[in-house]
């Protein structure tokens, strides 16, 4: 405590007041805030070790137990030798490394493309199509899986438009191909305004006088683009990238709702495959928390590669 | 020339943009007003069936009318909650730093990266035994397990960290001069001076909690115990979704999130990119 107490005051410059002339007073004021500080963040500490590191370390013992609820017991390796022999892991995973690898790029490059034309202050309409863009992020993922799921359903408004232009019908449920591409225009349609957003706050902190000489030195809009908007949007860029990886590893709702993972496990995802592991086949918890464990390992090294790539061109 | 051209294009890529991003609105709106028939044959104007689907959304033996008062509740006491436990904390991380604190705040906030798929199977048998166990209203099925686990997120606590940077700290000097203590300067000078964080808050916590589908999917079984979003889901999956009425209870499932962005959108866009700056 003491320890903690000097520690603070050499970090802390904040709070003098009180302070008395000798260096007791000064001690106690120290102690007394301290226990201040930790009195606030206690409770969060409790709550969040409760609710995400007390399961978080029930998962993994879990992943280690075989058999069913009151007769599991340790079974060491198995349900992770499993994994390598099962074949819905192996969809699940490609599944979602499809999305990841085509998708994630895709919406970020659309969201700074936007970003960059919704900036310019001499646009007209800039605030309309601002709020147009941004509109998909206040509907919840189920509601507008539902609303994606009637459109391009087989014989749905998508198809019925193609139909009268003269085209063939695409087969968006049935067929996997299709079906994940649905999947993939779904998130880009909820998520691009939500990226556009982070793109655009990032771009208020750019002085305009660093495009105003870049054009007296004559640089066109693709050298502003690519040697003054990226670079100095990197941080924002990184941790976008961040965010939407995270995000397209534990996809669930859409998947769940548009195509329930079908057809034959064409769409399934790894958080869908656990809860159907879970709740929908015989319950398997120690073998779902195994499949989990993919998914843990898979964010933290992504997410170390990907700030590992940020943090060296940073420099 | 060449710039015309340009502009011309900038414009109708971003029509484009904008079209496809509303058609869907435009054709949730449109359906709610048709029979399931007319969503099927591809009506595109309003139709007359609107009160008709609300009927039937209401009556419909899912009892979407007591999960809208689930989710009302649920989402307003998480939000409430959230607000309070992650203020403090994030003033209790800013105000007081020491360097053991600073650690446990990076060790919290590295519970942002774990995914709900791991944590949802020992949730899950955790609210199992406790209900088991005969502590009545905390097992699953029951309001108090969806809304316990998100009332304090590392997001909002960093959030509130975040943006008490900006807080202005001679007053605290000033506040403990004149006798008040910790908890009196956080009630009467922190929380009304941050208002507008609180506003932001408020509305991102409220979104998530309103649409959150996942654990409310696993921890409420039972039918009357279910959250709108669970409920649409389950109209959805029927082997003959009605579409006009689901997409009149999607209606009233935005209308929330609508308003609130439509009324307080600096608030809203706040909530959303306050916490990266």
């Amino acid at each position: 405590m003491n320890q903690t107490a000097v520690a603070e005051k050499e970090k802390r410059p904040v709070p003098r007041a009180g302070e008395g002339p000798g260096g007791t007073g000064r001690h106690t004021l120290g102690t007394r805030l301290n226990r201040w500080g930790w009195a606030f963040a206690l409770l969060s500490i409790v709550l969040i070790s409760i609710f995400v590191f007390a399961p978080m370390v029930g998962a993994l013992v879990m992943s280690f137990q075989t058999g069913k609820g009151v007769n599991a017991h340790f079974g060491g390796l198995t349900n992770y030798a499993r994994l390598f022999s099962d074949r819905t892991v192996a969809t699940a995973l490609s599944n979602t490394l499809i999305y990841l690898v085509v998708q994630v790029p895709i919406m970020l490059i659309l969201a700074l493309i936007l970003s960059v034309i919704l900036n310019d202050r001499n646009l007209k309409g800039r605030t309309f199509f601002r709020v147009a863009i941004f509109l998909p992020c206040i509907t919840s993922l189920v509601s507008y899986s539902l609303i994606m799921k009637n459109i391009f359903s087989n014989d749905g408004i998508f198809n019925q438009m193609l139909i009268h232009t003269g085209l063939p019908p695409i087969l968006w449920t049935t067929d996997a191909f299709w079906a994940r591409i649905l999947i993939i225009i779904a998130i880009t349609w909820r998520w691009t305004g939500y990226n556009m957003i982070f793109y655009l706050s990032g771009m208020q902190g750019i002085e305009p006088s660093i495009y105003e000489a870049a054009e007296i030195d004559g640089a066109n809009a693709v050298t502003k683009f690519t040697r003054i908007t990226v670079p100095l949007l990197k941080p924002v860029i990184l941790f976008t990238t961040i965010t939407s990886t995270i995000g397209t590893l534990q996809l669930f709702d859409e998947v769940q709702n548009i195509t329930q993972g079908g057809p034959a496990n064409g769409t399934v995802t790894i958080s869908q495959y656990i809860y159907n592991l879970c709740f929908k086949y015989t319950p398997n918890f120690g073998y779902a928390c195994a499949v989990a464990f993919i998914v843990v390992v898979l964010i933290l090294l992504l997410s170390m590669v990907q700030m590992k790539v940020g943090g060296k061109e940073n420099q | 020339m060449k710039k015309k051209t340009l502009t011309a294009l900038k414009y109708l890529f971003l029509i484009v943009a904008s079209v496809l991003s509303i058609f869907p609105f435009f054709w949730m709106i449109i359906s709610a007003t048709n029979s399931a028939r007319e969503v099927n044959a591809g009506k595109l104007t309003f139709g007359a069936h609107l009160l008709d689907n609300l009927a039937n959304l209401f009556h419909s033996d899912l009892a979407f009318g007591a999960s809208l008062a689930n989710s009302v509740w649920i989402a307003v006491i998480t939000t409430v909650l959230a607000l309070l436990i992650s203020s403090v904390a994030g003033y209790g991380f800013e105000i007081f730093r020491s360097r053991a604190r600073d650690r446990v705040f990076n060790i919290l906030l590295l519970s942002m990266m774990v995914p709900f798929c791991a944590l949802m199977i020992p949730l899950y048998r955790m609210f199992s035994a406790a209900g088991k166990a005969g502590f009545a209203g905390v097992g699953l099925n029951t309001m108090f397990s969806v809304i316990v686990p998100y009332i304090c997120t590392a997001f909002l606590i960093f959030f509130f960290r975040q943006n008490t940077k900006s807080f202005p700290k001679d007053i605290l000097e000033a506040a403990r001069i004149d006798g008040l203590n910790e908890p009196g300067i956080f009630f009467h000078m922190y929380v009304p001076v941050m208002r507008s964080t609180y506003a932001a808050g408020a509305i991102v916590t409220f979104m998530t909690s309103w649409n959150n589908y996942l654990w409310p999917l696993v921890a409420l079984q039972e039918p009357r115990k279910r959250t709108v979003p669970l409920i649409l889901s389950a109209m959805g999956s029927s082997y003959t979704p009605d579409y006009g009425m689901i997409m009149a209870g999607i209606v009233l499932a935005t209308l929330p999130t609508g308003l609130i962005f439509f009324f307080m959108q600096k608030q809203f866009v706040a909530g959303i990119v306050g916490s990266v700056k």
